[in-house]
């Protein structure tokens, strides 16, 4: 039912009585009089905006139910992940998120009224230097892929170097989003190939440093599942001069591997939303980015900080600090122009990071691998189905299929109520084979066995 | 605290000091510089060996909510810094023409020196900038 | 582990850090049964890729932290506990309506690699985003994949930058006014252009005049210019047309920062007049909530111009329904992996159903009556740097009061918090625009009543009065905070940046 007709709109409090009040007290005759003064009438636009009639609630749920109804959501029988890998959330975290003193605050420029937002981002800084090893965590970025883009312009800031190289099993679309920022600087991504194993081709990787490049980029587990030595890799770019960047797109299995920092990754970054609130289509997203506690690299990180100190009287309190990197103080020569960041997907992070716990997080770790492992056997021991890579895998894992169109496969699956995985072709040719599962905790061995079953009917 | 602005040093309009020491200059900011800036919480020097040129930035200064340029009163070459400030800034608050200092070079043009405001002239030149 | 100390102080103003509550061993994860055989990943990986030693997380139950979390939100200010008048930050209210639409199963726990052909509510949905957001605009074509207005601008000047490229041009400047954001420089570097700043003129506007005399300066070198419209300043850039077409006549295209586009609803399209590009902050005109910081969205509208070079994939409507086209030869490529902040887009697709055209013009012109109703009485207890009517925001200048009193911005910015108010925007590049003087920036928005605004401008006036009468009290405030004053020059000088254990 449209709205159109009625004078009134519950957002809009005014009265004709307040408007007229007001008017007077402004000293106009009316709005249009006072517009008037404001913007040239000659350039006003003189009609209707031409926009869908309004809803009350009830139409309006209605409306939005019937188009939310039309999509296929996760569910037990769904394997998708690449990049975005759901959990479960507890009912806690949501209903927290509720609390409109969080969610209808803003940035935390006002610390004596903000202490909720910025203890919260205090915390959250802390559990993401935990989880990467790693001494220093910014209060986030806007997902894993604009985080894995800002690491490579802050190793372009703190060596000098302009090139940079990326593993070819980092995320098709993260390496389109860093190639997107260099492309502003006049810079490109280069890429690194992967072995048969599936990790990066640490010989080729030799080849194409040189003193002229600034980072080099690996993910892990990698964007086929593979979990990469990031040991080698990291010592390899510091042999050349170079910064090691871990980007991890699943951080539940730093429950499991070591942390990147221990590794000698420089600077990590990461996708949190998996561990923070529903998929929603891939965004909001959580960008994680933690790196190396030393001076320059404090001064060189984008993004906020929020920082512990006292009050006047000498009370625990948090601010937002050392400022003086971002846009509104030192503008054209900021660290990076990020300003919105995503505050309340952190806040999601680090109440369900609290409730996981340090033994929550490492048994739910334990589980996605063991899923994982049983997926991957099962599935690989169907006839034509092969791993894409022999490497080892935590949760998620690549398949050759039987005939090699992995997106005929999917689509086959679709038909019988099962979102298989992801159909890599989409990204590249060269991977038209290879089909992307990612079980997780959320199924249990029955939905493995039938993931198992549908797909050995679809290959046929 | 020692005398607001004093006679044995040489004064630039961007608010530099510098003390003369033969072919040696040490180089601060000043107590006005200090009292615009508030409490400062990070100076940025550059390291021995480098060069600055008469007018050109040198370094920073910030404060919680600010960033300022240092600009370099002579040219010359940088022999000495003062390290202490990177992990005590407070000092530049606390006493900016003695622990304060911030780098001492090694005089490429002495010349330049006579270019410089004398306390008196500073002093007056602050003065003017108050009533404008 | 410590315990809280027994102490009378009434309701808890302070809860500490989660690291410091709970004990070894407790945990309020909800997990279920391992019903597949248990591996151990030592058996499959070198010693050294397996993690050691547990991160240092929490040991609490569902309930302690819980109560942490509740607690720290009753530190926080939020727009439904009362006026948050942020200048340029549009702090409306945030319809619970939004949430409940974000939160359907059916958008909620969609997955991004979902086949487009089980994503047809959701693409029918950000095509109608598209198509309203380019109305609204007057703009042809538009991408929602920006995370937050700074990454529009990110994506917007590199669609500019790609369109000189495509004409064999590689200008290096972007001429921007020196009240901007500092967002706008800072996205101009990314994508290697210098900045010059354009002085406001004496009306608190930019002067045609100015703008030419840029151009000049900067012979063929001009990229654009980015105008926020209207300025920070609150006011309406009413020479927009002569200044677009002396930019348009260098070889330069039109960005317009559209922090402000509340003040323009139903009245003005910037597309109409010579506006090339320009970003639109969900978070703010379209009341997806703030978070303390984000999650926002800051889709990018352009003109037929920059089309070819919009980031993919966009969506297109076709006969069989919405698909995502990713073939675009002169895309300047993906500015984010996916389909950008799709939970604010049905927030904000929400809000736009919820209005429709008519209660969108009346947002704005309430929104502007809202802030000229504060600028008639605050004026003359304060005084303006421009004395004329203003848009969305009023800045009112302290140098009176700070020459009276000493009492300074920040000082009436917290005082305003004892009387329940959040403060408006005080920190800004507007303290060289306005010669060193102060700057309170006041944007009401339209969904506070006259009554709250009567109630802050009596509360603005009686801080007034007490800074001449008692000036120490407003020096000192607040008082009535579960924290006073933070010592933020500590923060910065000795930054701890994480919580460590022990005792400090």
């Amino acid at each position: 039912m449209s709205t159109q007709n009625r004078s009134y709109h519950r957002y809009l409090p005014h009265t004709d009585a307040d408007v007229a009040r007001m008017l007077e007290v402004i000293g106009v005759p009316s709005v249009q009089a006072l517009f008037a003064e404001l913007i040239p009438p000659p350039i006003q636009l003189k009609r209707p905006l031409d926009l869908p009639p309004a809803l009350d609630e009830a139409a309006l749920l209605e409306h939005l139910s019937e188009l939310a109804q039309q999509n296929q959501t996760v569910g037990r029988t769904t394997f998708l992940g690449a990049g975005v890998h759901p959990h479960t959330i507890q009912s806690a975290v949501d209903m927290l998120l509720m609390r409109s003193e969080l969610y209808t605050a803003y940035t935390p420029y006002q610390p004596e009224i903000s202490q909720g937002t910025l203890q919260i981002v205090f915390e959250y800084q802390t559990m993401v230097a935990e989880l990467f090893g790693l001494g220093l965590a910014n209060a986030s970025m806007y997902d894993g892929s604009t985080a894995a883009a800002e690491a490579v312009l802050m190793a372009r800031r703190l060596s000098g170097r302009k090139r940079a190289l990326a593993s070819l099993g980092l995320h098709p679309e993260y390496r389109q989003v860093v190639s997107t920022y260099l492309h502003g600087l006049d810079a490109e991504l280069e890429s690194v190939p992967l072995t048969a194993d599936g990790r990066t081709d640490l010989a080729a990787l030799a080849e194409r440093l040189g003193n002229d490049v600034g980072s080099v980029v690996v993910q892990v587990p990698n964007f086929f599942g593979v979990i990469e030595d990031v040991r080698a890799v990291a010592q390899a770019a510091h042999a050349a001069g170079a910064l090691a960047i871990a980007v991890v797109a699943e951080p539940l299995a730093l429950g499991l591997l070591a942390p990147p920092g221990a590794l000698g990754a420089d600077i990590a970054v990461g996708e949190g939303i998996g561990l923070a609130i529903p998929p929603s289509l891939g965004g909001p997203g959580l960008g994680l980015f933690a790196a190396r506690d030393q001076p320059d690299f404090r001064k060189a990180l984008p993004g906020r900080l929020v920082g512990e100190t006292v009050d006047k009287q000498g009370r625990r309190g948090y601010v937002l600090t050392l400022a003086t990197r971002e846009q509104h103080i030192r503008r054209e020569r900021a660290t990076s122009n990020i300003c919105t960041n995503t505050g309340l997907v952190a806040t999601a992070f680090t109440i369900h990071m609290s409730m996981l716990g340090r033994r929550g997080f490492r048994e739910l770790a334990h589980l996605c691998y063991a899923k994982g492992q049983y997926a991957r056997d099962a599935v690989c021991a169907l006839p034509g189905f092969e791993p894409r890579f022999s490497g080892p895998s935590f949760a998620e894992f690549a398949v050759r299929v039987p005939g090699g169109d992995a997106d005929r496969v999917a689509r086959r699956a679709l038909e019988r109520g099962v979102l298989a995985g992801v159909a890599c072709g989409r990204w590249e040719a060269a991977y038209k084979d290879t089909l992307l599962i990612n079980p997780s905790e959320a199924h249990r061995k029955a939905d493995l066995d039938r993931l198992a079953v549908t797909l050995a009917e679809v290959a046929r | 605290m020692s005398k607001e602005y004093p006679d044995d040093l040489k004064y630039t309009k961007e608010h530099e000091w510098a003390r003369i020491d033969g072919n040696r200059a040490t180089i601060g900011i000043t107590a006005f510089a200090v009292e615009q800036l508030g409490d400062i919480t990070q100076v940025e020097l550059p390291k021995e060996g480098e060069k600055m040129r008469a007018g050109e930035p040198f370094g920073t200064v910030e404060s919680v909510k600010a960033v300022s340029d240092l600009f370099a009163p002579l040219t010359g070459t940088v022999v000495k810094v003062n390290d202490p400030l990177s992990d005590s800034p407070e000092y530049v608050n606390d006493d900016c023409y003695d622990e304060g200092w911030m780098v001492q070079i090694e005089l490429s043009n002495p010349a330049e020196v006579q270019a410089l405001l004398s306390a008196e002239q500073y002093a007056e030149f602050l003065k003017e900038q108050e009533q404008a | 582990m410590s315990s809280r100390p027994i102490e009378t102080s009434g309701p808890l103003h302070h809860d500490p850090p989660i690291f410091e509550l709970g004990a070894p061993g407790r945990s309020g994860a909800s997990l279920p049964a391992l019903d597949v055989p248990a591996r151990d990943p030592r058996l499959a990986l070198p010693a050294h890729l397996v993690r050691a030693q547990d991160p240092g997380l929490p040991e609490v139950s569902e309930v302690e932290a819980t109560r942490h979390y509740t607690r720290l939100s009753r530190f926080n200010y939020g727009i439904d506990i009362g006026l948050y008048p942020l200048g340029s930050c549009t702090m409306k209210y945030n319809p619970k309506i939004n949430e409940r639409a974000a939160r359907l199963p059916g958008f909620a726990a969609l997955h991004p690699a979902t086949p487009e052909s089980h994503l047809q509510g959701a693409l029918a949905l950000m095509y109608a985003l598209e198509r309203a957001l380019c109305e609204i605009t007057g703009l042809t074509r538009a991408t929602l994949q920006p995370a937050a207005g700074a990454h529009g601008e990110l994506a917007g000047l590199m669609m500019i930058r790609a369109w000189h490229r495509e004409r064999g041009r590689r200008p290096h400047k972007v001429l921007i006014p020196d009240s901007a954001h500092g967002t706008n420089p800072a996205s101009s570097t990314l994508n290697g252009f210098t900045t010059l700043a354009l002085p406001t003129g004496p009306r608190g506007t930019l002067e045609v005049d100015a703008v030419r005399a840029a151009c000049a300066a900067a012979r063929d070198d001009v990229a654009g210019i980015m105008i926020t419209n209207p300025s920070t300043l609150g006011l309406f850039e009413e020479k927009i047309d002569e200044i677009a077409a002396v930019v348009h006549a260098a070889g330069g295209l039109v960005y317009m920062d559209g922090a402000n586009l509340n003040a323009l609803l139903g009245r003005f399209r910037p597309g109409d007049h010579g506006v090339d590009c320009l970003h639109i902050n969900l978070h703010k005109t379209f009341t997806t909530p703030h978070g303390g910081g984000g999650p926002g969205a800051g889709p990018v509208a352009v003109g037929k111009v920059l089309e070819p070079f919009l980031p993919v994939p966009l969506i297109e409507r076709t006969q069989s329904g919405y698909r995502l086209d990713s073939d675009r030869p002169h895309t300047i490529g993906r500015v984010r992996a996916f389909l950008g902040n799709f939970g604010m887009h049905v927030r904000a697709y929400t809000y736009l159903r919820d209005m429709g055209a008519a209660g969108l013009a009346r947002a704005s012109e309430l929104a502007v009556l809202n802030a000229n109703y504060i600028r008639a009485q605050l004026t003359p207890v304060y005084g303006l740097p421009f004395d004329r009517p203003c848009m969305h925001e009023v800045v009112l200048s302290d140098r009176k009061l700070e020459r009276e009193t000493g009492v300074k911005t920040l000082d009436v910015a917290k005082r305003l918090m004892d009387y329940g108010f959040h403060p408006p925007t005080i920190y800004f590049p507007l303290p060289q625009v306005l010669g060193g003087a102060g700057a309170l920036m006041i944007e009401p928005t339209e969904t506070e009543t006259p009554e709250t605004l009567d109630q802050f401008c009596a509360a603005m006036s009686a801080i007034w009065r007490e800074a001449h009468e008692t000036p120490e009290l407003v020096k000192g405030a607040p008082h009535e905070t579960p924290l006073a004053r933070l010592d933020e020059t500590r923060a910065a000088r000795k930054p701890k940046l994480r919580w460590t254990p022990g005792k400090e």
